[in-house]
């Protein structure tokens, strides 16, 4: 059994401790929104936030985040209207869409930090996010709109 | 806690005459075109006839769409441009997945139709036909407003979702004409003048258009196979042959199936299947099980050795295996009588797909076990559907396919051979299973583009036009390996042989984005460039000069000298290039701005312009992130993505050893522009790729004085050939 928040909301599974957290979100909590993509820690899909920082939910046991407060695309915002969503939307961001729930949950975690973070920043900090549809340059000037409020 | 709902199109069937609150229209595409099918024709055979068009009294309209996407937008920019000719309100406007019905929602090819996204067809195949059906039903529509008003048809117009009589100031919403409208048992007749003009239109070349399935994909809402969820699933996982198409012969069973969680095993035909309660439970199985393999034909295969030593010989060999390609004069005797003469060879390695989201599909039997739902996305509804059939040994019919946005396809998804596999695995267990593959799999049971040895002679006249030219490539996969290998559409040289020399090694090889056309471009324009650089020439003044252009070439290479500014002195350190491009009924020209590190041999692109004629543009920005991505793909497999086997084995497993292009390598800048033409739309979705190693080659040639000639360029291949 693991308790943790999830979304602003208290849970428990029923899973043993090394159960990746990618799994228990995805199949016993049903957020799907978290992707698999190489269960590695290679590509970023299933980024999630375990306590604000953001992690590769494939490469963290759901026994390391008991008792923590976990945050999923799901729950980034109320209605799907953090300043990233919607700068995901104006710059038409995502194509296939499958990794973009991991590179909008490691882009807020860079945005919390740093308001007004340089392209320079922006670029060491998604470096780990693989997008293989190529969305990389709109990505930025998502960051980059949503950091300027718009 | 909130179970999130999953959004995105829905899959309905909503049967023809379903509703009474509203119309609903269906559509044949038929040998002459599309038209509307009479309510009779419709209500006779319901199952082929279901609503592609619905309006609601409530005013809003539900359009279905063929477009299965993968990320290159044309699930929008299919149904775009039927809802420009019905003049319908955007905003208004629901898209469905249409059912899986080829007979119904295939696209016309030849004789046959099909439901194949394939080749960036989509748009290219549907756009004529499903303007046409907009156009009637928008006919509709106005003969039943006129006959409600007592007034003659033709003096009313429309505009969004609105019929418009203007004599009398009246104005009815589509959704009131609705409520009352029926489709006529005689349809009126639309032709091809009844379309709009291109300067009438509001939504096709709309700049300002949105892809309609972004908002769910921001907010983990968008539905993949892997999302889908069914009570009492169980999860399963595919252990195929390390050796490729090795088929299992026995595994600890006894010992796997004791572990916790877990249901059993399944045999496969080319593999084992591991069922269990949990993925984690499986995943853990996985890592246990010990399986004794009949290996496959290529259990000797060594593709790095057979590139490099035999893959020449069979070129070499005049008692090799030939397909003509083309051929068009006679390229033997210009080549002999040429007053110059040019020969060289190049490379390209396998490379494999990589789409992000791992190969998977849920499968579900009915309680009789006669009939089988399949949730896969997948590039081509019917073929899944045809595929697990026949592993079943059932029917088609007996077969339903729900689609699922794709986690990418890039050629990989028109093939459903995992979804065979979760339908076998399903009946063996009883109950509904969702199948994944591993990216471990993914990679070592990968369907790769083969990696082909190209040869090509060329000969120019006293004038230094060439006139002669014989290209020959020898690789496995036949069209896989000859694809883009015609050079008619961009350069039209009198005398031109193209051949095959075909190799088999028994792998798995599948189209791949563009299919042949990146590394068969590559080595055409290669060539192209070495006779510039001979000539002194400056290698686009070459092309329009040499190389007998059709006009769309050269109107593109125009294009992009201009964008690139391209006589303008670049940055110490960097250098240009210049490339062509061909895929889908497009042509594109394009320049690179590069720089080396001569240390680590590592190249990088900065800037990129690319000039693209892809006829009329539906989804202009959708057009340009997709042409994007293309660079992007071209960028990253032409600089590091390669596949190599040992013993029959893939030497590679997951995304640290197959690296794929990340931010902090992309270009700084991408340019693109599309000429201005009304002409019907082509393929957008692979012209951005073909060309970027091919400019990148031509800038390091610029800069250093050396030839790329094998892909990828990885760093030890760019030393080498600074030594060289």
């Amino acid at each position: 059994m693991v308790s943790f928040t999830l979304n602003g909301k208290s849970v428990s599974v029923e899973a043993d401790g090394n159960t990746p957290l990618l799994w228990v979100l995805r199949d016993h909590l049903n957020l799907t929104g978290t992707k698999y993509g190489c269960g590695a820690g290679l590509c970023g899909a299933c980024t999630v936030h375990v306590n604000g920082q953001a992690v590769k939910a494939c490469q963290t046991e759901a026994s390391s985040v008991q008792g923590a407060k976990v945050t999923t695309i799901e729950g980034l915002s109320a209605k799907g209207n953090h300043p990233l969503q919607k700068a995901w939307i104006a710059e038409q961001v995502p194509q296939c869409g499958y990794c973009q729930s991991g590179q909008i949950m490691k882009a807020a975690e860079l945005l919390a930090k740093n308001k007004k973070p340089s392209r320079e920043q922006i670029v060491a900090h998604m470096d780990g996010n693989i997008c293989r549809c190529g969305t990389y340059n709109r990505i930025i000037s998502a960051i980059q709109r949503a950091s300027k409020g718009a | 806690m909130t179970v999130i709902k999953k959004m995105g199109p829905e899959i309905s069937r909503r049967g023809f005459l379903a509703g009474t609150s509203g119309i609903s229209f269906a559509i044949a595409f038929g040998a002459s075109g599309a038209s509307l099918v009479s309510p009779a024709s419709a209500a006779a055979t319901p199952k082929d006839f279901s609503a592609w068009v619905s309006i609601g009294a409530d005013n809003k309209i539900v359009i279905k769409t063929p477009g299965a996407e993968m990320g290159q937008g044309s699930m929008t920019g299919v149904p775009l441009a039927l809802a420009e000719e019905l003049d319908a309100d955007w905003s208004k406007v629901r898209l469905e997945w249409t059912p899986s019905e080829v007979g119904t929602y295939g696209y016309r090819i030849g004789k046959n139709k099909s439901m194949a996204i394939v080749g960036s067809r989509a748009v290219m195949y549907y756009y004529n036909d499903v303007r046409m059906a907009g156009a009637q039903v928008r006919r509709v529509l106005l003969d039943a407003a006129a006959a409600k008003w007592k007034v003659p048809v033709a003096e009313l117009t429309t505009g969004p979702n609105v019929v418009i009589h203007a004599k009398s100031n009246r104005k009815m919403t589509y959704g009131q004409v609705a409520a009352f409208a029926k489709v006529p048992a005689k349809l009126p007749k639309v032709s091809k003048d009844d379309l709009k003009k291109p300067s009438q239109f509001r939504l096709i070349g709309n700049t300002k258009m949105q892809r309609y399935d972004l908002p769910s994909k921001v907010n983990g809402t968008a539905q993949f196979a892997l999302d889908v969820h069914l009570p009492g699933m169980v999860y399963a996982t595919t252990v195929h042959g390390p050796v490729v198409n090795a088929s299992p012969v026995s595994w600890n069973h006894a010992k796997v199936a004791a572990m916790k969680d877990i249901i059993g095993t399944v045999k496969l035909p080319k593999g084992v299947a591991i069922v269990g309660r949990t993925f984690e439970s499986v995943m853990a199985a996985r890592s246990q099980l010990d399986v004794k393999w009949k290996d496959g034909k290529s259990r000797n295969f060594d593709s790095e050795a057979q590139l490099e030593n035999d893959y020449p010989k069979v070129a070499a060999d005049p008692k090799a295996k030939k397909t003509k390609v083309y051929a068009v004069g006679d390229a033997a005797k210009a080549l002999t009588s040429g007053a110059k003469k040019f020969r060289d060879e190049y490379r390209s390695d396998f490379a494999y797909h990589a789409q992000m989201e791992p190969l998977n599909a849920v499968a579900r039997f009915s309680r009789d076990g006669q009939s089988v739902e399949i949730w896969d996305g997948t590039q081509a509804p019917s073929r899944c559907r045809e595929g697990v059939a026949k592993a079943l040994g059932f029917k088609v019919e007996q077969v339903t396919h729900h689609q699922c946005f794709m986690g990418g396809g890039f050629g990989r998804r028109s093939l459903a051979d995992y979804a065979a596999e979760a339908a076998l695995v399903a009946k063996a267990a009883k109950r509904p299973v969702k199948l994944v593959w591993t990216r471990e799999e993914d990679v070592a049971f990968g369907m790769f583009r083969p990696q082909t040895y190209q040869c090509i002679e060329a000969a120019t006249d006293t004038s230094g036009k060439v006139v002669g030219w014989e290209h020959c490539v020898v690789g496995d996969g036949k069209n896989l390996a000859t694809g883009g290998m015609d050079i008619k559409t961009y350069y039209q040289i009198p005398n031109r042989l193209g051949e095959l020399r075909g190799v088999s090694h028994g792998i798995r090889l599948k189209h791949w984005r563009a299919v042949a056309h990146p590394f068969n471009i590559f080595a055409i324009e290669s060539t192209v460039d070495q006779m510039a650089k001979a000539a002194g020439m400056d290698p686009i003044e070459f092309r329009l000069k040499n190389m007998s252009p059709s006009p769309k070439i050269a109107k593109v290479l125009e294009m992009v000298r201009d964008m690139s500014d391209w006589g303008k002195k670049r940055p110490e350190g960097r250098a240009i290039g210049v490339w062509i491009s061909e895929r889908s009924g497009s042509l594109a020209a394009g320049v690179a701005e590069i720089s080396l590190d001569r240390n680590t041999g590592k190249i990088r692109v900065h800037k990129t312009w690319l000039a693209v004629d892809g006829g009329t543009v539906v989804l202009p920005d959708g057009a340009r992130a997709n042409i994007e991505s293309g660079i992007i793909w071209g960028l990253s497999s032409m600089l590091s993505e390669r596949i190599t086997m040992k013993k029959g084995v893939v030497e590679q497993s997951n995304f640290h050893d197959y690296q794929l292009l990340r931010m902090s390598d992309v270009p700084e800048e991408m340019n693109i522009q599309f000429v201005k033409t009304n002409r019907k739309p082509t393929g957008l979705g692979e012209i951005g790729n073909p060309w970027i190693g091919g400019a990148i080659a031509n800038a390091f040639f610029s800069m250093t004085g050396k030839r790329l000639t094998h892909l990828p360029f990885t760093p030890d291949r760019v030393l080498a050939a600074l030594k060289a």
